[in-house]
């Protein structure tokens, strides 16, 4: 299924032009949402990709195990540029938000946890909280269709946090029977 | 540096947990690196997991900070490959493998059934970030005014994080003094 584009895509970037690219949104992609920075990025500015194939790419980063942001550089390096273009566009990705966290990790040991460190980090670890239940709502959204769905979710929640069964556990318990509650039945056959 | 190899151990399994997002390593990886190792506080790691959402980039990239409390340089780049290449590795082959799966007929019901159970990993590691960052009322106002402002605007969520902890910090002032 091939659409008719309008215009030639652009020819493959060199690897140098691939990190750089990746390195500049792994600089400047803050406050999460790395997602809509990737496809700025690399569908409308580089035009490296077109959306349908932005997409297809997303949801594969999102059904593996692994951060999006992470799995989309290393899918799109692949895609580019074979498999140095997957590690490149990993690296450029990582590097800034790294170096960033190392430093915090020194400067925390080094007297940066006084109360005053403490209080701002209780304020934004409250804050993050709320970050994290928006995230939540908007996986949900685009990922709940069925009552069955939302019972997968409360049970893995509930057995996770509350009776403490280790995650491997609940991940492989829970997943297999929502994969077979989805499975394919007969009327999906064209 | 039985310390490294432990931090390896540790961050190549939490990577495989990752489904979802960092999130739904959260619990395990709480379990493991305070309650185990006790590399870390529990209010030390949650402090690390949310300066890690201001920092850009990948949202866990908090693990070279655990790293640099164990193990300084050495031990952030341990727990780095030992976080990203095992999924890196496994992304890289499967996401090969997926767009030759197109038309297979598992591949909905794996996506569909295995977004509900990341949903649920989320979920729970939010209830258990919750339990320690929200100590108090005044804490549950501060992630109800974030969750409604990121949840109705399309602000940049680095802005009312930042503003937490200057919230934070001001209730530090009021309460000392």
């Amino acid at each position: 299924m091939s659409v008719a584009d309008t215009s030639p895509p652009p020819p493959p970037p060199s690897l140098g032009k691939l990190f750089w690219v990746f390195l500049v949104m792994g600089a400047t992609s803050l406050g999460g949402g790395v997602v809509g920075y990737l496809r700025t990025g690399l569908v409308v500015r580089q035009r490296w990709l077109d959306d349908l194939s932005f997409v297809e790419l997303l949801s594969i980063s999102q059904t593996l195990p692994g951060l999006n942001a992470t799995n989309m550089s290393i899918l799109v390096g692949d895609r580019l540029r074979g498999g140095m273009g997957a590690i490149v566009a990993t690296l450029g990705m990582c590097l800034p938000g790294a170096s960033l966290m190392i430093a915090a990790g020194f400067a925390y040991g080094a007297g940066g946890d006084g109360p005053w460190s403490k209080a701002f980090l209780h304020g934004i670890a409250a804050g993050a909280v709320g970050l994290i239940v928006v995230v939540l709502v908007q996986l949900g959204a685009k990922t709940l269709r069925t009552l069955a769905d939302y019972v997968f979710v409360v049970l893995t929640a509930v057995a996770v946090a509350f009776f403490k069964v280790p995650v491997p556990y609940a991940l492989i318990v829970a997943g297999i029977v929502a994969i077979w509650w989805h499975r394919p039945r007969d009327k999906d056959v064209p | 540096m039985k310390n490294l190899w432990d931090l390896a151990g540790v961050f190549a399994y939490l990577s495989l947990l990752t489904v979802g997002g960092g999130m739904a390593a959260f619990p395990e990886m709480k379990e493991l690196t305070v309650d185990t190792y006790h590399w870390l506080t529990f209010p030390e790691l949650l402090h690390f997991y949310s300066l890690g959402q201001l920092a850009p980039g990948p949202n866990m990239m908090m693990v070279a900070s655990i790293g640099v409390v164990v193990g300084h340089i050495p031990g952030a780049l341990v727990a780095l490959v030992a976080f990203f290449l095992p999924t890196g590795l496994l992304t890289f082959f499967i996401g090969r493998l997926w767009t030759h799966l197109a038309t297979w007929r598992w591949r909905p019901s794996i996506q569909a059934g295995l977004g509900s159970v990341a949903v649920g990993l989320v979920l729970a590691g939010a209830i258990i970030m919750g339990r320690g960052a929200i100590t108090d009322l005044f804490f549950g106002v501060i992630s109800l005014v974030v969750f409604l402002l990121l949840w109705r605007t399309k602000i940049n969520p680095a802005y009312p994080i930042v503003a937490s902890g200057l919230v934070g910090m001001a209730l530090h002032y009021f309460t000392t003094t």
